[in-house]
């Protein structure tokens, strides 16, 4: 994989300089812009998530415009792609700042990406808006001046509910955990465990497992000879899918809780119909009842995307209802600041006025101690029915 | 239970990777040289086999035959355009060549097939059956058999045919070959031919256990080449062998010791097996006769 991803993507690069060029050769339409960057997963596995971020930051910046843009000037947004890797994620935050000199970034659904990029936003005064990406550390950086946002999930706030659903729900007296190994298995391994401290309740083991494994028998055993009654699992879609189809093999029927990672593609395709049984934390979900709001914009979405015919079309509607709304602060951020200056930015965002957004209505959002829009009041639950995620009702 | 379930897991997914790396074999007794777009060609032929037999609608046998022969196309197009003009000119640039050609098409895959992984549904995959107490796949069961039925056919192809030893010949001395009469060029492009389509057959075979996207292949391209040398790359029941071992290591850590430790464990003992044994299980010292 490594060695892989390190050999260059020679297009993509050529295209990259050729866009720079024309913005280049036209400086009168960049200079009439306020310029905001998204730095995430274009190509690869998650690429449909990048999909959904810009999609819900370009219907965001639609309404803004049509109302006359910030501080006198329209959006633009320039996308980047980190191909889910830290270091191109790095490179791109640097040149959309010094070279494009975006008054803001948004970051995508890798945690490692937007870890690499934080000390970056931090030391250069740009405020940097997590849209997707769970990690816990993105925002509680520890620098003495955070300059990092978010308007998602965050981690341990999940492995709380995690914890709390699957004791509500499942009455769990002794939980597995199933994770992806990387930074982000990690980071929830570590919640996870806390989560169940404070509950004072044991757990069966933990079992990591790789991106491209077939098989995942040989650890669902493990766990399940350990008397697991309930699986914390914590992968993205595909390798998700590998945990419910090694769980058919077994023939082993344990309910499944589980981050957000199934909800980024077609989980009900690649697992069949015992992806069902998978209950997933969300933050947002276009299906059900919505609010005027909701229906505003997915009737938006639908005109502006011909190739949004269904819900099931607007699968990680995560990271179109989190982008539309992160998008919407910072602008009223940069409003309210009444300048694209950093620190001025920064300071704004504690002293938003009240906005009614997609997920809920934002009343002081952030504080000096809390960098995080959404608390774990704001999460819901829900599975995959054919294509379509819906809330679990209960 | 434990081991059981262990040994039917590591089995299954070991004759992948044998079955994968016997078209490293391939390539590398006719020609000295192997394609390390060898994971690439994998995933080629899922996404063929996932593109004729399910979004085209075509009956599976005609997608499978369809999906084999451009795989083997695309053998051919990475011995001319990759190999050849390295290989011939004594360099060891087709080793950068192969592996830039499989990054190549795997963009190429991501731009036209797209980026989300999909399924390859087949009705070998989806009622487990029991087997000693664990479950599987009947598909599970298939992939060993063919891995082996191949190697076999490999093995007695090349040493019992007349066409099977003239691609030998060639590997020994290519221009004792030639002045025999065996047109070398043609014989080392069928061996490409034929490695890149045993590669879609393992590709098609691997999709409906997992799923289909252009990255599938990069890992077991990687895994087969070490269970290639392990094996002894000269020898196709040595290749076929050492897959199943591999896979056995694999699962058995990972029952035993947990998942931690299955890449650390694994690769270890391919490094100590090398050591011990540097021709690998089953394979031949080279000795190069002056």
């Amino acid at each position: 994989m490594t060695a892989r991803t390190c050999l260059p993507h020679l297009t993509r690069r050529l295209l990259l300089t050729a866009t720079a060029a024309t913005i280049l050769a036209a400086p009168a339409l960049a200079q009439d812009t306020l310029k905001l960057g998204l730095v995430a997963a274009m190509s690869g596995q998650s690429a449909k998530s990048g999909e959904a971020i810009v999609r819900g930051l370009s219907i965001a910046i639609d309404e803004i415009n049509a109302k006359g843009g910030v501080l006198g000037k329209k959006l633009e947004l320039l996308v980047r792609d980190d191909e889910s890797n830290p270091a191109k994620g790095a490179v791109a935050a640097r040149e959309l700042v010094q070279r494009e000199k975006v008054a803001g970034l948004f970051g995508g659904l890798d945690t490692p990406v937007s870890i690499a990029i934080v000390p970056f936003a931090n030391q250069n005064k740009v405020p940097f808006m997590g849209v997707w990406a769970a990690g816990t550390p993105i925002t509680r950086n520890g620098a003495a001046e955070n300059y990092v946002f978010r308007v998602s999930a965050v981690d341990v706030l999940v492995d709380k509910a995690l914890v709390d659903y699957a004791m509500k729900k499942y009455a769990t007296k002794k939980p597995g955990m199933i994770l992806i190994n990387n930074p982000w298995g990690e980071s929830n391994e570590k919640g996870l465990k806390e989560a169940l401290a404070e509950k004072n309740m044991p757990y069966a083991g933990i079992e990591k497992f790789q991106d491209a494994d077939v098989d995942v028998v040989p650890q669902l055993t493990r766990l399940k000879e350990a008397g697991a009654d309930v699986l914390f699992m914590v992968a993205n879609v595909a390798p998700s899918s590998q945990v419910v189809k090694s769980l058919d093999r077994m023939g082993w029927n344990v309910p499944i809780v589980s981050h957000w990672g199934p909800a980024g593609g077609r989980f009900s395709e690649l697992a069949g119909p015992s992806s069902q049984r998978v209950h997933f934390i969300q933050t947002f979900s276009f299906s059900g009842k919505l609010s005027p709001k909701a229906e505003g914009v997915l009737a938006a979405l639908k005109k502006k995307y011909p190739e949004i015919k269904g819900l099931a079309d607007v699968t990680p509607a995560v990271g179109i209802a989190n982008a539309y709304d992160a998008m919407n602060l910072m602008t009223l951020a940069i409003a309210k600041a009444g300048s694209t200056e950093g620190p001025k930015v920064r300071e704004a965002f504690y002293a938003l006025p009240k906005y009614e957004g997609l997920i809920k209505t934002y009343d002081k959002p952030f504080t000096p101690t809390n960098h995080d829009a959404l608390t774990s009041d704001d999460y819901i639950f829900t599975y995959f029915k054919e294509g379509e995620i819906l809330p679990l009702t209960n | 239970m434990l081991l059981i379930s262990a040994i039917v897991s590591g089995l299954a997914v070991g004759s992948m990777y044998g079955l994968i790396a016997l078209g490293f074999h391939t390539t590398y007794v006719v020609s000295n040289t192997v394609n390390f777009a060898q994971g690439s060609a994998v995933m080629l032929g899922a996404v063929l086999g996932y593109t004729f037999g399910v979004r085209f609608g075509l009956p599976i046998p005609l997608a499978v035959a369809l999906s084999l022969l451009l795989c083997a196309l695309f053998g051919l197009v990475v011995e001319r355009a990759l190999v050849r003009p390295f290989a011939e000119r004594g360099s060891n640039g087709w080793l950068m060549a192969t592996v830039a050609g499989g990054i190549v098409l795997d963009n190429v895959v991501l731009f036209t097939f797209g980026k989300e992984p999909r399924a390859f549904p087949s009705f070998l995959a989806q009622k487990p059956i029991e087997l000693f107490g664990a479950g599987v796949f009947p598909l599970q069961l298939i992939i060993p058999v063919v891995g082996i039925g191949i190697a076999i056919a490999l093995q007695l192809a090349f040493h019992r045919t007349r066409h099977g030893k003239a691609l030998l010949a060639v590997m020994q001395n290519k221009d004792a070959a030639r002045l025999m009469g065996i047109n070398v060029r043609v014989a080392i492009a069928f061996s490409f031919a034929l490695s890149t389509a045993l590669a879609g057959l393992a590709g098609m075979l691997i999709a409906p256990l997992f799923s289909v996207h252009s990255e599938m292949g990069t890992l077991f391209g990687i895994k087969a080449f070490a269970v290639a040398i392990l094996g002894g790359i000269t020898s196709a029941s040595g290749v076929v062998l050492a897959g199943l071992l591999y896979g056995l290591i694999e699962a058995l850590v990972t029952a035993y010791a947990g998942s931690t430790y299955t890449q650390i464990v694994a690769f270890t003992v391919v490094i100590l097996a090398l050591a011990t044994m540097p021709n690998g299980i089953l394979g031949r010292a080279a000795t190069n006769k002056v």
